[in-house]
């Protein structure tokens, strides 16, 4: 039995009176795959911020690579929900990728040995050499996106934790962005927790599904979790899942749960989203 | 002329006072625009107004009234501010009741317009050794503590999530910054008087912001624009009989002009000759 990058007991957050999720249980093994689905302000992007140590647990326990979860663990990579940069901001795309590595130092930067080669491995690796030295503001959302992935990498995680990495990427860049997430936890081993309002772009790597709706939660397959019993189930509402050409549709979600205001991560699609079916996943 | 000008004292103490006060503006102003905290330098510039006019009233002394006083201010709008969007509202309702304040206090000292005057648009020629040597010193000290927080200020400006999660204490640094950008607001207000704060703090960094994206370089064309500006404006008043706020000015604006018209050519044709090299390697 190989050890869990992540494991969640008991696991609880409450906002006052109000629980976000509790009673998790979660083990998430090195190089798995595990979406986590729900509808807005369900939890989905305060779970990972427990995990980067952002958020305490109110009751229960969990862990990062055998430690308690706590901010700027090496063993943890993040890609936060998508803020498109200023087209003035003064950063090249490299710059932005060399913070994830020394930017929470203190003080003068020292020659350090091999950072310079570190960012430009990490720059390959996403396929951003051509425009690592432009302007990041220049830069397509798609573009920005992939040097996020390489800040991300950059301090070769055990852990990647993506939030709505692919809000307002088109459907091509949609699916080149999780190829590259995907090829890297196949190749290093890394386990990936992937929060997305949209599962059918990742639908072929995701290996578990962890859907979150209110206090009560759901881990399994696909298969096993997004199903007209289970979903129904969760919501306490009749849902229906429908399998079209390969693609998974959820109809009858409301969309907040229980009509509580959201804690403040709205996950609406931009204009550009492609996202206009609003039957899909919990849209 | 001007050769007997530079010759006196307070000409010399202008040049030395304009040049530390230029250093640190320049670079704390790529900040102001990353962190968009235009309105923040507005509010503590016209707030040290206040400030100078409280000092002149019970310690006959404007500068020392004008630290303690942006002080507080910056403090303010860390805590009643702490909200990004409720920032500028802060901003503001603390400017507005500053000032009038400010021109209470004003209102007591015999002098009232003079010394309004002096202090809404500078009076740099005035500047006496013992200022000179406080604001050396509180230049040095905001120049060192900006290097040690450099890298993680730059982290926690343009990207605030990451940089928390990577264990940035972004908050703090938020407070750190608003107080170094206070005593440099203050220091500038000497030169330029508090109206026009922004010509040295904004536009140097904003003409910068045009020319590169790198951010070494940007830091180090905002330190230079704010030279240019400040050392050729106090020259510029020699020859021309005008207070130094007028050329200040005129010179950090019509570079700021200058950067914006070379600029988007020389950061487009930066990103093709990138992506040459890099088809070439």
């Amino acid at each position: 039995m190989v050890e869990p990058t992540v494991r969640l007991r008991d696991a609880a957050v409450t906002f006052g009176a109000r629980t976000l999720w509790g009673g998790l249980d979660l083990d998430v093994a090195p190089g798995e795959f595990l979406a986590v689905l729900g509808p807005n302000g369900g939890g989905k992007t305060t779970l990972l911020k427990v995990l980067l140590g952002l958020q305490p647990l109110s009751r229960g326990r969990g862990e990062v690579c055998g430690q308690r979860p706590h901010r700027g663990s090496a063993a943890v990579g993040y890609v936060p929900q998508q803020n498109a940069f200023d087209r003035d901001v003064a950063l090249r795309g490299r710059d932005l990728v060399r913070l994830g590595l020394d930017g929470h130092r203190w003080g003068l930067r020292r020659p350090a040995h091999g950072a310079r080669e570190a960012v430009d491995r990490a720059i390959a690796e996403v396929g951003a050499t051509d425009y690592a030295d432009a302007p990041l503001g220049m830069l397509s959302g798609g573009e920005q996106q992939r040097l996020r992935i390489a800040q991300a990498l950059l301090g070769d995680p055990e852990v990647l934790l993506c939030d709505e990495p692919l809000l307002s990427l088109d459907l091509h860049r949609q699916q080149s962005i999780s190829a590259l997430i995907d090829e890297r936890r196949r190749r290093a081993n890394t386990s990936v927790l992937f929060v997305t309002h949209e599962i059918n772009p990742i639908l072929p790597m995701v290996d578990r599904v962890l859907y979150l709706v209110g206090r009560r939660w759901a881990i399994g397959t696909p298969d096993e979790v997004l199903t007209t019993e289970r979903l129904s189930a969760l919501y306490g509402t009749d849902i229906d899942v429908l399998r079209v050409r390969g693609r998974i549709v959820v109809i009858g979600t409301p969309d907040a749960p229980h009509g509580e205001a959201d804690g403040g991560h709205h996950h609406h699609p931009s204009g550009d989203d492609h996202t206009h079916e609003p039957s899909e996943v919990t849209r | 002329m001007i050769g007997f000008l530079l010759g006196l004292p307070a000409v010399q103490h202008a040049f030395v006072a304009a040049s530390l006060v230029a250093v640190i503006s320049g670079l704390l102003g790529p900040f102001v625009i990353t962190r968009r905290a235009a309105f923040a330098v507005h509010g503590v510039s016209e707030l040290s107004f206040t400030g100078a006019a409280a000092g002149l009233l019970f310690f006959d002394n404007r500068l020392l009234g004008a630290i303690v006083g942006s002080l507080v201010v910056a403090v303010a709008i860390a805590i009643l501010g702490a909200r990004e969007h409720e920032r500028d509202a802060a901003i503001g309702v603390t400017l507005a009741f500053g000032l009038g304040v400010g021109v209470f206090l004003l209102s007591r000292l015999r002098n009232f317009g003079t010394q309004a005057t002096s202090l809404l648009f500078g009076q740099i020629f005035g500047v006496s050794t013992a200022d000179i040597a406080v604001l050396a010193v509180i230049a040095v000290l905001v120049l060192a503590v900006t290097v040690v927080i450099y890298r993680p200020l730059l982290f926690a400006s343009v990207d605030p999530e990451l940089a928390e999660a990577r264990g940035v204490p972004v908050r703090l640094l938020g407070l750190v910054f608003l107080v170094l950008l206070a005593l440099t607001v203050t220091e500038a207000a000497q030169i330029v008087g508090t109206t026009l704060v922004l010509c040295l703090v904004i536009t140097p960094a904003a003409a910068a912001h045009q020319l590169s994206a790198r951010p070494g370089a940007v830091a180090g064309l905002s330190v230079l624009i704010a030279l240019l500006a400040a050392d050729g404006g106090i020259f510029a008043s020699l020859s021309v009989d005008v207070t130094p706020s007028v050329p200040i000015t005129t010179i950090s604006f019509a570079l700021y002009v200058l950067a914006r018209l070379i600029g988007p050519r020389l950061r487009s044709r930066r990103r093709v000759a990138a992506m040459a090299a890099a088809a070439s390697a």
